[in-house]
């Protein structure tokens, strides 16, 4: 039998590309490892590597051909045991490629093209990250801005870019440090372009280290310039914590209020898909338990645009909680020139009466989905972004919690000293009268991640999670 | 920049007897090229090409949506893991690295039907799938994982050389990191210990040349890793990590300085990933000639090839070796692919060991 290339897919939303060149011909052997092809797609090209033996015995799709779809028989390879003057194109059907809703990038410490593969066909990995991203795609929220502004598309990637770069403008002080922040053009494509604008000199690739790198970006702070330091993960932070909570967050305070350290630690923040469990934590509830730090996690790319930038300017050290898994996700930006966002505001991103859903980052999405499925049955629910997790804007919960008297927190997180468990501490403290049910979180599971695609699922939180908690609020 | 990457490897082998820093202070003797055998060599061979052939599998199990999340593959890099541990005592000494460490397991002479099971996330799974890629372990072989945290495995590896020593068990540690994690600060936190209690540990770089998309020279001011001891009086040997007898003789070498009592010693084998630095890595940062001119010219495993037909091996023993590695291979796909998924009970066991 002939061994059978398919058009491999670069990402797991690809569906199809360009056949740019073949680096083989008919009659070539071919050993594992070598270049076939390149193909292209509109995000990158990539290099088609041989993984079998043998002779390439016959190229069905010639070079220069677009819009191969992914799965598609190219060419077919004679083994070694076969004569490839004997191969015929038996052409067996290509599978149908086509994108699932919440399609999942491949997660990567560096990158959005996975690495193609001589075998690779359209078949996504199982994973329970899937169903956050799938509750994204499937819900709308639209920014607070006034009626008839323009609106554009934009990712979350490419509204935390856009932050950057347009803070950088306008002050020379702002600079972003970093591992593959520079050439690599950002290890999730964050950054990328800032250092063909900016230079060397305020985009600046640093090593694998650190501690060290947020203890320097700490110190230009105090002295007075205005860093941006992006963890590869927040994960990775966990290696220089010190700096952000005993450096940066306490600086003010101990110097009684001359030494400031006006900086934003950022990067991506959660569970991503299947990275195992030291890959996959959420720092929100850590960090937002610190006094002297701001805490964000934006859900939006209008709110990652506008609250980044509004951290970029704050006078305080901010740990800005981005999430890998919404980098793609594409929302409505408004085209205005400088659209910044007040720290410590929640937002209502649905309004509601029969009961109030609280969360914020990813778990926006999976509330937004679960008040879907509510309204079906008949319960309007409303649900809270709460976008800064500190300073917490105790306010707006509140005031939600006096309309619908019920709540339920949502967090991408584990349960414990969480977020949800602070909201309910506020609820009990200061919305005691207004409450008719008692208060219920829906988390992750109290469990490091787990790598197995099943158990991953049963660990991270689900929108149908919300729904029956939601009910339970309302008796029904 | 093919040029400069054949120039380097080949400054590598030239570069390998080191001028003492400090002629004053003890060293261990410049390692020889290992005497291997035919039948010797014969076995490193299949271990490396064990390895080649099994992550050229997982590459595809990857592309195929069975293996998730990150997965970094060990290809280029062969001859380091098998010649070290090759030479080591698998009944008294440890090892540890990050999370590159398929070829590690593999070199243990661990099950790969286990590690393909704990790639697709399976109950059989080395780690009951729970793990992952990243996260193999082996304590039944002294192999203690598996870390996904640059620079980890280095702490934790000279905490393992501390209870070889405190036991007085004769084991040694060999602690495995990447030219990456050479910068990270607990590293030297490390070799200060190491030095200062004279714990039996090799520190092994793998220095493979990139740390992600950033190249040595881009990220360490002394490029030289084997250098990167020097301050801590601990000596710095550079092997050529291609040359899989090479690695041995050097293995032989500071195992037996360590073992004697005299305190760690850096090993930097120089080495390279023909891969991205994980499946998803589109390796933009260096040229398809350079990878090419290292698979061309200084592949550790055609070399061994070439070495073992001049000791006499003939092509059909080698086609036979090629059809049984790949047999075990396959098996390992065709187990890890059918292999129920963990219980889902399994979610909430392997927290805490007691119960309160």
């Amino acid at each position: 039998m002939p061994i059978e290339l398919k058009m491999p897919a670069l990402s797991p939303t690809m569906e199809e590309g360009t056949l740019a060149k073949w680096l083989v011909k008919e009659g070539d052997s071919v050993a594992s490892g070598d270049i076939l092809a390149e193909i292209e797609t509109d995000k990158a090209t990539m290099e088609f590597e041989a993984v079998d033996e043998g002779t390439i015995a016959k190229i069905l799709v010639a070079e220069g051909t677009d819009e191969v779809k992914v799965g598609t028989v190219i060419a077919l390879i004679a083994g070694e045991d076969e004569n490839a003057s004997d191969v015929e194109a038996g052409a067996a059907p290509a599978p149908e490629a086509k994108a699932d809703t919440g399609a999942v990038e491949q997660p990567s410490d560096q990158k959005t093209e996975p690495e193609a593969d001589a075998q690779a066909t359209q078949v996504q990995m199982e994973t329970g990250a899937r169903d956050l991203v799938a509750s994204a795609e499937k819900t709308e929220v639209q920014p607070e801005v006034p009626e008839g502004t323009e609106m554009v598309r934009t990712t979350v990637r490419e509204a935390l870019r856009d932050a950057m770069a347009e803070e950088m403008r306008r002050d020379d002080r702002v600079f972003v440090m970093g591992e593959e922040v520079a050439e690599y053009q950002g290890a999730y494509k964050v950054t990328q372009g800032l250092l063909e604008e900016f230079g060397a000199r305020r985009v600046i690739d640093t090593p694998i280290t650190e501690y060290g790198f947020a203890g320097v970006g700490t110190g230009a702070a105090m002295g007075g310039l205005r860093p941006i330091v992006e963890f590869m993960t927040f994960n990775f932070a966990m290696q220089a914590i010190d700096h952000i909570i005993n450096s940066a967050a306490k600086t003010n305070y101990m110097s009684g209020g001359q030494m400031r350290c006006p900086m934003v630690f950022r990067g991506p923040n959660g569970a991503a898909a299947r990275v195992g469990a030291q890959h996959s934590q959420n720092y929100g509830p850590w960090y937002a338990a610190v006094p002297g730090l701001i805490v964000i996690a934006p859900y939006s790319a209008a709110d990652a645009k506008g609250l980044l930038k509004a951290a970029i300017r704050s006078e305080d050290p901010v740990v800005f909680l981005e999430n890998e898994l919404l980098y793609g996700q594409s929302f409505e930006v408004p085209k205005l020139d400088d659209y910044v966002l007040p720290i410590g505001k929640a937002r209502i991103a649905r309004e509601g009466r029969d009961v109030t859903l609280v969360s914020y980052s990813i778990g926006v999405g999976v509330a937004l989905d679960a008040a879907e499925t509510l309204a079906e049955e008949g319960i309007d629910a409303e649900v809270i972004d709460l976008r800064t997790l500190r300073p917490l804007d105790r306010e707006t919960v509140l005031k939600s919690l006096a309309k619908t008297n019920r709540m339920v927190c949502v967090e991408e997180g584990w349960p414990g000293c969480s977020i949800s468990s602070e909201l309910m501490a506020i609820a009990m403290e200061d919305g005691f009268d207004d409450l008719d049910a008692p208060v219920l979180r829906v988390t992750d599971a109290d469990v490091p991640l787990p790598y197995a695609a099943n158990l991953e699922k049963m660990a991270l939180v689900k929108a149908e999670d919300v729904v029956a908690a939601a009910k339970k609020v309302c008796y029904r | 920049m093919a040029k400069s990457a054949s120039a380097r490897a080949a400054s590598a082998k030239k570069a390998a007897p080191a001028a003492p820093p400090r002629p004053n202070r003890e060293r261990p003797p410049e390692p020889e090229r290992y005497q291997a055998g035919r039948e010797e060599l014969l076995e490193l061979y299949k271990q490396m090409l064990l390895i080649r052939r099994f992550e050229e599998r997982a590459g595809q199990l990857y592309g195929l949506g069975l293996i998730g999340g990150f997965c970094h593959l060990y290809i280029g890099q062969e001859a380091v893991a098998v010649g070290l541990q090759s030479a080591l005592d698998d009944k008294k000494d440890s090892v540890i690295t990050g999370y590159r460490d398929h070829g590690h397991m593999l070199a243990y002479g661990i099950d790969p039907r286990l590690i393909m099971a704990e790639l697709t996330g399976r109950a059989a799974g080395i780690s009951k799938g729970k793990g992952g890629s990243m996260h193999m372990f082996s304590v039944e072989h002294k192999f203690y994982g598996g870390h996904g945290i640059v620079g980890a495995q280095v702490s934790l590896g000279t905490g393992l050389a501390f209870k070889h020593k405190y036991a007085d068990d004769g084991g040694v540690c060999l602690a495995y990191f990447g030219d990456g994690a050479a910068n990270q600060g607990q590293v030297y936190e490390s070799f200060n210990m190491a030095e200062l209690w004279k714990l039996p540990i090799i520190y092994v770089i793998e220095n493979n040349q990139y740390a992600m998309g950033t190249s040595v020279n881009r990220s360490s001011a002394e490029d030289q890793l084997y250098r990167r001891g020097e301050s801590f009086r601990i000596p710095g040997i550079q092997v050529d990590g291609m040359d899989v007898l090479a690695v041995r003789g050097a293995a032989e070498t500071v195992i037996d300085w360590v073992r004697s009592g005299k305190g760690p010693v850096l090993l930097e084998l120089k080495t390279y990933r023909y891969r991205g630095h994980s499946m998803s890595d589109p390796a933009k940062y260096r040229s398809r000639e350079e990878v090419q001119a290292v698979r061309e010219k200084s592949d550790p495993i055609e070399a061994a090839k070439r070495e073992l037909e001049s000791l006499g091996v003939t092509e059909d023993e080698l086609k036979a070796i090629d059809k049984e590695t790949k047999a075990i291979v396959a098996e390992a796909a065709d187990f890890a692919e059918q292999a129920p998924e963990p219980d889902g009970s399994e979610l909430h066991t392997d927290i805490l060991v007691g119960s309160y």
